[in-house]
């Protein structure tokens, strides 16, 4: 693929900007993977998010979306999909495999499934945890969960969907009840030349049912690659999530995720999402409250260092009366990183008595750290609780003094505190084996 | 427990130190040996907290003369956490809130790191837990301490409890408290100064910095110095609190005036 460049005399700098952008995403559909014979159904679904994604570009620092997050890096880089696919051993991705979902774990490499890697024995009847053919021939409703989603002709999400080869598919009969946690592991294996692929998955949580989730993507490589995930996750009345994301590409990896739930009445949804990989990484995060009485909890947590950008947008938006959300992001930034918070809550005249909480809190490790925080209410209902606060601090000298006059060094001290700041998002992790090695990750983390 | 012979634990010489452009010490001298107890009392303002912040190297004041040696170490060159597991301890006045770390993994990080500075094997959770149980009976302090966050809630007895806990752990050469008194009731005064006085041996000496002569009634002092303006005025025993009480600061202004005029 090349990216055509026009004189730069000749055009202004914005059109030019949006001309290559363009033209940069159409090179990117044009060389998406075929869908196999068996999937064909879902060519429709493929064609419309292509008919969608012609008329679109990879957004640039003047939209307001995108305002932060600098993608000039990204478009300089000629993505491939990945053409041989690599035989990985389980040996090489064992470490990731959560001790508690080890009959309950799906493995994707590069975005396809890799049966071999993958086990679900430990799962009750009915409920199916497998990968888009297993989804398309057991599910017969899927196609109208499948990118059906609102926001999903954003442009990533329909570059995704245009690109679609398989995807996760959980899915929970009624009233059943899933302890068992279910982890979707996310390898990329890129070697030598940039890869992209397209991770997908689509939950669905019927009444009553209730299940936990853990969404991970890791590397077992160090060449560059990009990750453009999409999670659609649709909870019906009563039922349950318990949704934790963890981010962790490799150090010169693009990650654009999406996660797109709708939860009906009475239902819950809790998100924990951990960002700690990537040169660039991007989450959306749109919940979508369609029923009264729902309940809403995100936690999220990025911690980054060098010249890593991580950033988190994030919209709630209510619908009918007596829906509740409770939000917590922690940024912890160091070196020349900069994070990103977008939080955007969204309260009609029709969602009376919301109780909406959002806050923001940051720690800046380096005088050169960069955070750029901003909440976003748009209400316009008159009888609702609507509480949003940030705040940016550094570690403080006396409390750095503290600990070492107890005869901790300076940067033994300081991980101490950056640990104590961050634990409160990691105590929500549900998963014990997680949660240690995320405790472990970020105790032991350079600063 | 004064004995002549006891080895020099402290030795300040001249200590001048500013906090930005404001000079806090001007001149300051004090030896403390092994085995003593020293009060340092003086007014607001005197210099008595800095001075023990600028012992355990806090990094906002600024020595601009004079020395100090601990244990015949140049204790001036040394980071405050090399200060630390050499032996020095300060107990802080305000003792600082640490949201999500426990209190027992904060005395094992800190009790560990005094052992590896002494080539001694780290102690693992159960022994630690087992040791620091021991501990917490000088204080009559409950083991649910032990599980919630550093100082977090706390109240103020509570955290001066915790800080003596931590100085039992530790076994410092030098103990300086900082107002260990202020914010506590006679009870809770009473179990502080109890435990500071089972910490006493031959070997380390305490420092204590206080507005009161009530705490000397609980640590009785070898020495008590009057500190103003950044120096030493008078030295004297433990009566010397007593006089203090009885009249006031402005006496012993008033002596030193008439000092400098002879």
């Amino acid at each position: 693929m090349s990216i055509e460049s026009a004189p730069a005399h000749a055009i202004e700098p914005t059109l030019k900007a949006r001309v290559d952008r363009a033209a940069y995403l159409a090179g990117l559909l044009k060389s998406r993977p075929e869908l196999s014979a068996e999937l064909a159904e879902l060519q429709g679904v493929r064609d419309r998010a292509l008919a969608i994604a012609q008329e679109l570009a990879i957004p640039t620092t003047r939209d307001e979306e995108w305002r932060f997050t600098d993608l000039s890096s990204l478009v300089q880089i000629n993505f491939q999909p990945i053409h041989d696919q690599p035989t990985i051993s389980f040996a090489q991705i064992e470490s990731f495999i959560l001790p508690e979902a080890v009959n309950s774990r799906l493995v994707f490499v590069n975005g396809i499934y890799a049966p071999d890697l993958s086990a679900v024995d430990d799962l009750p009847e009915g409920v199916l945890v497998g990968n888009l053919s297993a989804g398309i021939q057991l599910i017969p409703s899927l196609q109208n969960y499948l990118a059906k989603q609102q926001g999903s002709e954003e442009v990533f999400t329909v570059l995704n969907t245009a690109s679609l080869i398989d995807a996760a598919i959980v899915h929970v009969p009624k009233n059943q009840e899933v302890e068992t946690p279910i982890q979707l592991l996310f390898v990329s294996t890129s070697g030598d030349t940039a890869t992209i692929s397209h991770p997908r998955c689509l939950v669905i949580a019927e009444s009553g049912s209730s299940l936990t989730l853990i969404e991970e993507y890791v590397t077992i490589a160090d060449g560059g690659y990009f990750t453009n995930a999409v999670t659609e996750i649709a909870i019906a009345e009563n039922a349950q999530v318990s949704h934790t994301r963890v981010q962790r590409e490799g150090e010169t990896a693009f990650h654009i995720g999406k996660t797109v739930v709708s939860q009906a009445r009475d239902s819950r949804y809790t998100c924990n999402a951990i960002s700690l990989g990537a040169k660039i990484s991007r989450h959306n995060l749109e919940v979508y409250q369609t029923g009264e009485q729902t309940q809403t909890t995100l936690n999220g947590l990025t911690m980054i260092n060098g010249e890593q950008v991580g950033d988190t947008h994030s919209k709630i938006a209510f619908t009918k009366p007596y829906g509740t959300s409770d939000q917590v992001q922690k940024c912890i930034v160091g070196d020349r990183a900069h994070a990103i918070f977008n939080g955007k809550v969204s309260v009609p005249q029709a969602a009376q008595l919301t109780n909406a909480a959002q806050l923001s809190r940051n720690l800046l490790l380096s005088p050169r750290a960069r955070v750029d925080t901003k909440p976003q209410l748009e209400i316009t209902a008159d009888n609702v609780k609507c509480a949003h606060g940030a705040t940016v601090s550094q570690l403080e000298d006396d409390e750095v003094f503290y600990l070492q006059s107890r005869g901790l060094n300076q940067e033994e001290a300081r991980k101490l505190l950056t640990y104590a700041f961050a634990i409160e998002i990691i105590n929500h992790i549900p998963v014990a084996s997680l949660k240690a090695n995320l405790t472990t990750t970020i105790r032991t983390q350079q600063l | 427990m004064i004995n002549e012979n006891s080895e020099v634990i402290l030795s300040v010489k001249d200590l001048t130190a500013d906090v930005g452009d404001t000079q806090i010490l001007k001149g300051l001298n004090l030896e403390i040996k092994a085995g003593e107890i020293h009060a340092i009392m003086g007014p607001n303002g005197s210099g008595k907290s800095t001075f023990s912040k600028i012992l355990a190297g806090h990094p906002a004041y600024k020595v601009t003369a004079g020395e100090v040696t601990f244990r015949g170490q140049n204790l001036l060159e040394m980071e405050p956490d090399d200060r630390a597991k050499s032996g020095v301890f300060l107990a802080f006045q305000y003792p600082l809130e640490i949201p999500g770390v426990s209190n027992l993994d904060f005395l094992r990080v800190s009790y560990n790191a005094k052992r590896k500075q002494e080539g001694l094997e780290e102690l693992d959770s159960f022994d630690f837990d087992e040791l620091v149980r021991t501990k917490l009976d000088l204080l009559k302090m409950d083991a649910a301490f032990l599980s919630r966050s550093v100082n977090e809630g706390f109240s103020g007895g509570e955290k001066k409890r915790n800080e003596i806990l931590q100085m039992a752990l530790l076994e410092p050469k030098l103990g300086i408290l900082d107002e260990i008194d202020s914010g506590l009731d006679i009870d809770a005064l009473k179990i502080v100064a109890n435990g500071v006085n089972q910490l006493r041996k031959f070997d380390n000496a305490i420092l204590m910095i206080t507005h009161y002569q009530r705490l000397l009634d609980y640590i009785v002092p070898d020495f008590v110095h009057v500190m103003e303006g950044g120096r030493i005025l008078t030295t004297g025993g433990k009566e010397l609190a007593f006089e203090l009480e009885a009249r006031g600061y402005e006496w012993v202004r008033e002596e030193e005036a008439a000092e400098v005029a002879r």
